[in-house]
């Protein structure tokens, strides 16, 4: 039986309110386990307040090839950024 | 440096280039970061598995000098520092068998290529800790190495081991300054705790200035690996910061680096200094260093010694699944 524990991606959430965010990964025999390594591996200096683990291999990536097509379109949009619009400076901040 | 003598896949002249090498070379000028999915030419992923993997080792390796004076620290507080600092040091091995791991290479072959002596690991943990002002000298001059040679490769170009070397170069500054303090607080002992800085000091210099692997006149894989960024400065230019940081550092300490040629160069704007004996640095790598086999037996040891819990804990979890499952079908 092969003994390798499989990979787990680590998410946190810092301690400012923000989103959790990917720190990194590690090998864990199951989510209990994981969660305990994360904290060891990954808030050993008041890191986080909280801690996501989940199994790499069921994580769903795009794909390198694809950058292309896939966020182009966002590019000819200027009109989502404020600063397409040109405001007089008599209006004051917006 | 914790990756010496990292052998490089062919260098390229641009003639001899794909177009697709082409455009991944000219992504790396460019400053962009390469991420594990992405194409990469086989040379690259196989020396960055080498370099990554060596450096991981060299982390895991590098606990053994300094486990081995965790239970004789002088003082209850020196033990939880040098706990935390080991500690640390298994967490880099951590981050860096993660980066290698994005590569295509399991954690396992990585360390049974540790363990058969295929890969290897960095010099300096062949060489004894005999007493507690060594584990001074390692913080000062072996973590200061590290991270004269770390800081760069914050910059280098492949994503994860980029992003790990971000997070260990914040956690390693306190390893040299808990050394360094070590030093400062032997050398304002007595006479004795004085010359046993000293000769710690006398017994490292030398392997130290070897971490960061032999003189660019006699490196050969330098040239494509700083082409694709995973090599930031030459070795040569390492050691001579690490050399021009270290000695002033000695000087405040009232310790005598151990070189009769060490003097200041005012042209240079930095001192010269004696090379390390280089044949004892390629003896020490091919596995003849006085602590090879002990360094080795213990990591073999420790791997063999724990595979009844780690098989454990892998037969736990799969009992606990199926249970879980189980439940799952019976409450629908």
């Amino acid at each position: 039986m092969s003994s390798e524990w499989p990979l787990w991606e680590v998410f946190i959430r810092g301690q400012h309110g923000l989103n959790h965010r990917h720190v990194g990964s590690l090998h864990a025999p199951d989510a209990e386990m994981a969660i305990r390594n994360a904290r060891d591996v990954y808030t050993r200096r008041n890191e986080g307040v909280s801690i996501w683990v989940v199994k790499s291999n069921e994580i769903t990536a795009s794909s390198p090839s694809e950058k292309g097509p896939l966020f182009d379109p966002s590019n000819s949009k200027v009109y989502r950024h404020p600063t397409f619009y040109d405001i007089p400076e008599e209006v004051g901040h917006m | 440096m914790y990756a010496q003598l990292v052998k490089s896949e062919g260098a390229k002249s641009r003639e001899e280039m794909t177009p697709e090498e082409i455009a991944f070379q000219e992504r790396i000028d460019r400053g962009e970061k390469i991420e594990p999915k992405e194409w990469m030419p086989e040379g690259y992923r196989k020396t960055l598995i080498r370099q990554i993997g060596q450096h991981a080792h060299s982390e895991i390796v590098g606990q053994l000098p300094e486990g081995n004076w965790i239970t004789r620290a002088p003082t209850l507080e020196r033990k939880q520092i040098l706990l935390a600092k080991v500690q640390d040091e298994a967490g880099h091995g951590l981050y860096l068998y993660s980066a290698a791991e994005t590569l295509g290479v399991s954690r396992d072959e990585l360390l049974a290529a540790l363990h058969s002596g295929k890969m290897k690991y960095s010099s300096i943990f062949n060489y004894p800790t005999l007493n507690w002002a060594d584990i001074g000298a390692v913080g000062w001059l072996v973590d200061g190495a590290a991270i004269m040679n770390q800081v760069p490769l914050q910059r280098t170009s492949f994503g994860p081991y980029s992003r790990a070397m971000i997070r260990i170069c914040k956690e390693e500054s306190f390893h040299q300054r808990q050394g360094y303090d070590i030093m400062m607080k032997m050398c304002a002992g007595t006479p004795e705790q004085k010359a046993m800085a000293q000769d710690a000091l006398n017994r490292f210099w030398y392997p130290a200035l070897m971490m960061f692997g032999p003189s660019d006149k006699d490196s050969v894989h330098s040239a494509q690996s700083m082409a694709w960024k995973i090599k930031i400065n030459t070795n040569d230019e390492l050691r001579q910061k690490f050399v021009d940081q270290t000695v002033p550092q000695a000087r405040y300490l009232g310790l005598t680096v151990p070189d009769e040629n060490l003097t200041w160069n005012e042209d240079k704007g930095g001192h010269d200094f004696s090379e390390p004996d280089w044949s004892e640095f390629f003896e020490v790598i091919a596995g003849n260093g006085p602590c090879n086999a002990e360094r080795l037996n213990a990591r073999v040891k420790a791997w063999d010694d724990g595979a009844w819990f780690r098989e454990g804990l892998m037969a736990h979890a799969g009992k606990a699944e199926a249970r879980r499952r189980a439940a799952q079908v019976a409450a629908e």
